[in-house]
């Protein structure tokens, strides 16, 4: 079956003055697929995502996520595109509806339609019970969580994850990678992840990328990269293994 | 247009909720109502069995009774509600990490800013409107005077000057939190803002006067005058001097010029000596019309700069 690219950049480029933040990016992605998007801190990862967002203008090059061109048809993309950064943030005095139902408003949902999603999704990760405290009071599992429920609500086509399980426990991190998989079997979402935590990246990823520098130094699945770097049955190695290995020979 | 309707809603609820919303309007009504009340007694004892003047229920407004009036305590303090409501609209998103989430839903980026401002003002709005009503109704009881048609109206005009005044008070404090990371920061700033031009505007107008028209004047009256000309251009920088001029004109119609008694040609003193009558509303208007501009134009211009700004900003620093 040939898949469709839902994600798709051309040399996209972006320098902060003499600094070049992401170099001649080239990569696709699938619809309905799980991406996993790898790279040490300050490789470029975040500026991809918000140049695919339209948030950030690339210098070079250009990207298209869904047909539609972000720096020029930016609204048409947000309004497709969920996007949780890496520190999500929310309102720390409303609570967890309030939260939700503000989301709800700024993508047009009329709050007659929103009431019933929002309990859904506070339903589906586990925050109804708590869903009368206001945010602040909420653990950073709980808030990664609500962020989880904001997509839910907003119903994209695609989920740009970056860092969801950064600073999170074991049980936390196991709870929003269940998560993310369920939004890609059962809402159908495609998910671009970027995460350090190599090894559930690498359970639930159908491809993965890695990015350091700024360049994309390696895509594809976990399987072909186990090859090309190794030559080996991939049950051997690992996803760390492979980043190290492809970490190393950059660095020298 | 829904993400500003939504944007606006939610700023509402908070401005409505928040303590700081809740004190700054408790001291208003406190303040205000305690000035109308002794003004409003002072000028029942003042006035027993004399002839009324015409415009009685404006001496409200403007009588200074043992403390200041109301219409100068609104000028002292208008700009601290607008410098309240807005010195950490945009830093305390951006530190909270909802910039970055606002900005990624299908909204425009400028909805934030506009949304943020136009809550401002109608939260102003109705803090002054309520005032206002409030201040008529113990006015009414005190001295027990219906204000006239043209009494109304002037209340009216003043009204929507004061609301752009303290807008203008709000646009400097977005676009200092627009500027500067810290709320405290911020708040330090629109603090120091307002401090100098309330203070140090007169001081240095004088200073720039004498600078530019040296010497001893006051055996000559050419350079007197051109001495308090030039002060009194370098003043009407302050919003609060275009303020108090246009409000003071506005509110009290025996007041028929805005320029101090050395500058008042002979004819002008001729008349205010001559014609103890008051200035009719549209006459009234005619003199300040160009302190009323002016005030309009620099809330737009602060307005539009933060707006520059704000849109202008890389998303990364959001």
């Amino acid at each position: 079956m040939e898949q469709k690219a839902i994600i798709e950049t051309q040399k996209l480029s972006k320098s902060y003055g003499n600094q070049v933040a992401v170099n001649d990016l080239t990569f696709s992605i699938q619809e309905g697929e799980i991406f996993g998007f790898l790279g040490p801190n300050g490789s470029g990862k975040t500026t991809t995502l918000l140049m695919l967002l339209g948030l950030t203008e690339p210098t070079n090059g250009w990207a298209k996520v869904a047909e539609f061109n972000p720096t020029r048809e930016a609204i048409k993309v947000k309004r497709i595109v969920g996007y949780i950064p890496e520190n999500i943030g929310f309102y720390d005095d409303m609570n967890a509806r309030e939260n939700l139902r503000f989301i709800a408003r700024l993508n047009n949902i009329s709050d007659s339609v929103s009431s019933e999603k929002i309990e859904g999704a506070l339903e589906r990760v586990g925050l109804k019970e708590e869903a009368k405290k206001k945010v602040g009071a909420y653990s950073r599992g709980m808030r990664q969580r609500l962020g989880i429920a904001e997509i839910l609500i907003k119903e994209p086509k695609i989920a740009f994850l970056d860092e969801p399980t950064l600073g999170l426990d074991p049980d936390g991190t196991t709870r929003i990678i269940e998560y993310i998989q369920s939004l890609s079997k059962e809402s159908n979402i495609t998910i671009l992840l970027s995460s350090h935590d190599l090894k559930q990246v690498q359970k639930i990823s159908n491809r993965i990328g890695i990015m350091i520098n700024g360049r994309m130094i390696a895509v594809g699945p976990f399987e072909e990269l186990a090859k090309e770097k190794f030559g080996v049955d991939e049950k051997k190695v690992s996803l760390d293994d492979i980043y190290m290995k492809y970490f190393q020979e950059v660095s020298v | 247009m829904t993400g500003i309707a939504a944007i606006v809603r939610k700023e509402l609820a908070d401005h409505f909720s928040s303590y700081r919303f809740i004190i700054l309007f408790a001291l208003i009504a406190m303040v205000s109502l305690i000035t109308t009340y002794m003004v409003g007694t002072g000028l029942r004892e003042e006035l027993g069995g004399m002839e009324r003047p015409r415009f009685i229920f404006l001496m409200l407004f403007t009588s200074t009774g043992p403390l200041f009036s109301l219409v100068q305590f609104v000028a002292f303090f208008g700009p601290l509600i607008g410098l309240v409501l807005g010195f950490d609209s945009i830093n305390r998103e951006r530190s909270s990490g909802t910039l970055s989430k606002l900005a990624s839903q299908p909204i425009y980026r400028d909805s934030i800013i506009n949304g943020k401002f136009l809550s401002g003002v109608v939260t102003i709005s109705i803090m002054l409107i309520s005032i206002l009503l409030v201040v008529s109704g113990l006015g009414l009881k005190v001295i027990g005077v219906v204000p006239g048609i043209e009494e109304v109206w002037r209340i009216f005009i003043y009204l929507i000057i004061s609301i752009f005044y303290v807008s203008f008070w709000l646009g400097i404090s977005i676009l200092f939190s627009i500027l500067f990371r810290g709320i405290a920061t911020s708040a330090l700033a629109t603090l120091a803002i307002w401090i100098f031009f309330w203070f140090f505007v007169s001081m240095g107008a004088s200073v720039v006067a004498n600078a530019v028209v040296p010497g001893d004047t006051s055996g000559n009256p050419e350079m007197l005058m051109r001495k308090i000309r030039v002060q009194r251009a370098v003043s009407l920088i302050s919003p609060m001097q275009l303020y108090n001029d246009s409000t003071g004109t506005i509110i009290d119609p025996m007041r028929k010029t805005t320029s101090s008694m050395v500058l008042m040609g002979p004819i002008e003193r001729l008349s205010l000596s001559r014609f103890k009558r008051p200035l009719a509303l549209s006459q009234s208007i005619y003199v300040v019309i160009p302190h009323m501009i002016s005030l309009i134009a620099i809330t737009f211009i602060c307005f539009g700069v933060s707006y520059a700004v704000f849109m202008r900003q890389e998303i990364r620093s959001i």
